[in-house]
């Protein structure tokens, strides 16, 4: 089943007509995923990659259905975007845009906030690689035979450290439900525990690795709440052991700025907490094994 | 995006914030001149990007000209190294003169984007003077915190509320309120990513004055904030962080010897961490960024070679969005163009892995090709010319 994207999640790309849009939203067409039309303002009438365009993102989701979409807008107005998709009702965005000021997803999150539960908006990214689940179909800007279909969840803030989590777990076999990028930006969407949630809710997912980083808070309170309310085991990574206090390291979250968000203190957060920690970049796969073996053998 | 104290005390006078007069001096004469114009006694301030400059040596009351000139003499042109500075320090080319300040009480007051709430956060104290950090550590009973909700923005109750639990009473609860609204409205209106008045001091009469400001700002808003982008002194930032900036490249110059060209801010973290797994230092930390093109790749190159600490250069690619093929055209590219001399070692996967490989293989060049993560760090750390020898 895998989680975010099914099957028949119908899918629109906003900035659909732009060169990166365009080219993404084409490999995701050809590796099955339901793209059912574009939006870009005053486009709206054009056919791209044989798929309707749409000046609104609420037209296009009244004619297509859409109950998702995937935000390639560039950063002036990437915040504006992701609002009109709340505002249309759709269930779930995902925005790929890197250097979205961060007053605007204040503005955003505070937006999001307006609707009732029953049709809040669940919203990832942005600066992120998007969202896949392997062999069903993906949204964002990840090379997709990288993964393996399994049962095992990958959540993390990096892009290509996500790519070579995947790669060395199918290196040893292991496949994978879905990949989740929340993107590396101080203020996202969902954050390590809001995914984690849905993980410990998939049927078929099995463990997760959790892919974290210097600065911010969520990895703590992932692990809270990974000691407090998951069943299924989580093995994690912190990349930045190597990073000098007070400088960012090209996320514009990765900045190490208070106590508890330097990658040593968080490796003890999440240690505490009962969760395996990976001891090498290079040991991400075979720390997932080991857990699975583990957890076979009891 | 940091600014100088000078230019923040600027932009928090235009927003109502009541500073200290006082005037920008490049030269002895000029510091001579403000300090004539403002009446002695006044405070010589050094100019730099970094904190700490008090127990540095770069702020001085000065009482009369003569010592002003001395004391401006002993600091322009050179290097203030503060605890917030690396060992080289900042280079001071221009002094803040402003008049001394009668200080019966000093506090702190702070405006910050907190990730946790995801929202402008107040940060106060009765305590100032002190480096907020400390006082978090040690005594955070000591702090005040309130949040903002950006729908509303600031509401003056909040302003009231914080006036009295730092102990204020009578005009000061209207002068702190104007304090509070002038830092949110800069804040908000020049997309800052921090505010910070410390000391915000209460003067011998009784009233409010910031005596010192610092501000830092989203370097993604700069493209609708022209009048914060006008403010940058590229003299206080590294000169190969600009440069790579302006190829697409993100760069931070660190103390190593192995030079890293990777993809992506997480693997680039997470290779450094491996090559100091391996028993190596990290020379740098590079993002090439997003569909890089063998121009940037040499760019990347030229960038990690300005530092001439690099012995070894590891080039670690996980290619979604971009390209092994074009990456590896331009580690060869560069190989020729630069004479280099170095061991290279090339990590490539992902997009077009096989022909990036090829291309690698075809070239001839002693480039030492690694296939995964660990090999890639361990040969990069074995090939070091101090090791091989």
């Amino acid at each position: 089943m895998a989680i975010l994207i099914q099957q028949d999640t119908r899918i629109i790309v906003q900035g659909m007509t732009g060169r990166i849009g365009k080219f993404h939203a084409e490999d995701m067409i050809k590796n099955g995923t339901n793209v059912v039309g574009g939006v870009t303002p005053d486009r709206g009438g054009e056919i791209v990659l044989g798929k309707p365009m749409f000046n609104t993102v609420s037209e296009a989701a009244a004619e297509t259905g859409a109950e998702a979409s995937l935000i390639f807008v560039p950063p002036p107005g990437a915040a504006d975007a992701i609002m009109e998709c709340a505002e249309a009702g759709l269930k779930f965005a995902i925005c790929v845009t890197d250097g979205i000021p961060s007053q605007d997803m204040m503005k955003v999150k505070r937006f999001l906030r307006r609707f009732p539960a029953a049709r809040k908006m669940r919203f990832i990214g942005p600066n992120c690689a998007g969202v896949i689940s392997p062999g069903i179909g993906f949204m964002g800007i990840m090379p997709p035979h990288i993964y393996l279909p399994g049962r095992v969840g990958i959540v993390g803030r990096s892009g290509t450290l996500g790519y070579e989590a995947a790669s060395q777990m199918k290196a040893l076999g292991i496949g994978v439900s879905t990949s989740v990028g929340i993107g590396g930006d101080p203020i996202n969407g969902s954050s390590f525990k809001d995914i984690l949630e849905l993980f410990e809710n998939d049927p078929e997912t099995d463990a997760v690795m959790m892919i974290g980083e210097i600065g911010g808070p969520q990895e703590a309170e992932a692990a809270a709440y990974a000691r407090d309310h998951m069943t299924k085991p989580v093995i994690a990574y912190i990349a930045g052991l190597s990073a000098p206090k007070g400088r960012k390291m090209g996320h514009a979250g990765a900045i190490i700025s208070a106590f508890g968000e330097s990658a040593q203190e968080k490796v003890e957060i999440l240690s505490a907490a009962g969760i395996t920690v990976a001891p090498t970049p290079s040991a991400l796969g075979e720390t997932v094994a080991k857990v699975l073996g583990m957890r076979q053998a009891a | 995006m940091d600014i100088h104290e000078h230019q923040a005390k600027d932009v928090l006078r235009r927003f109502g914030v009541p500073v200290p007069d006082g005037g920008i001096a490049f030269a002895p004469e000029q510091a001579m001149h403000e300090a004539r114009k403002l009446g002695l006694p006044v405070v010589v301030k050094a100019q730099v990007h970094a904190g700490g400059r008090g127990a540095a040596g770069g702020v001085k009351l000065c009482r009369s000209e003569t010592e002003v000139n001395a004391f401006a003499l002993s600091l322009l042109g050179r290097n203030l190294v503060t605890k917030q500075t690396d060992a080289q320090g900042k280079p001071v080319h221009r002094l803040l003169v402003e008049k001394a300040t009668d200080i019966s009480k000093e506090l702190y007051l702070g405006l910050v984007l907190d990730r946790k709430s995801e929202r402008i956060m107040i940060v106060a104290s009765r305590e100032g003077g002190m480096e907020i950090e400390e006082l978090a550590e040690d005594r955070p009973d000591a702090l005040v915190r309130m949040v903002i909700d950006p729908a509303t923005g600031l509401v003056p109750f909040q302003s009231r509320e914080l006036a009295f639990k730092l102990g204020m009473s009578g005009s000061q609860i209207a002068q702190f309120s104007n304090v509070m609204r002038g830092c949110y409205r800069a804040f908000r209106d020049l997309d800052a990513t921090m505010v910070e008045i410390n000391p915000l001091v209460i003067t011998g009469s009784g009233d409010l004055i910031a005596l010192d400001a610092k501000m830092s700002f989203d370097t993604n808003a700069l493209f609708r904030r022209p009048e914060v982008a006008a403010l940058r002194d590229p003299g206080q930032e590294d000169p190969r962080e600009d440069a790579a900036a302006e190829h697409g490249l993100n760069y931070v110059g660190l103390e190593g010897d192995i030079g890293c060209i990777i993809n992506g801010a997480g693997l680039a973290m997470a290779t450094m961490d491996m090559i100091q797994l391996a028993g190596g230092s990290p020379a740098n930390f590079l993002d090439i960024g997003g569909g890089a093109s063998p121009e940037r790749v040499v760019a990347a190159f030229r960038t990690v070679l300005s530092d001439p600490n690099v012995s070894v250069v590891l080039v670690n690619i996980f290619a979604g969005i971009n390209r092994c093929d074009w990456v590896a055209s331009g580690v060869v590219q560069a190989y020729r163009e630069l004479n280099l001399t170095l061991p290279v070692v090339v990590r490539l996967a992902g997009t077009n892995v096989d022909e990036g490989r090829w291309i690698i293989n075809e070239s001839g060049l002693p480039l030492i090709s690694a296939d995964t993560l660990a090999e890639a760090a361990a040969t990069a750390v074995a090939s070091r010319p101090a090791m091989a020898a």
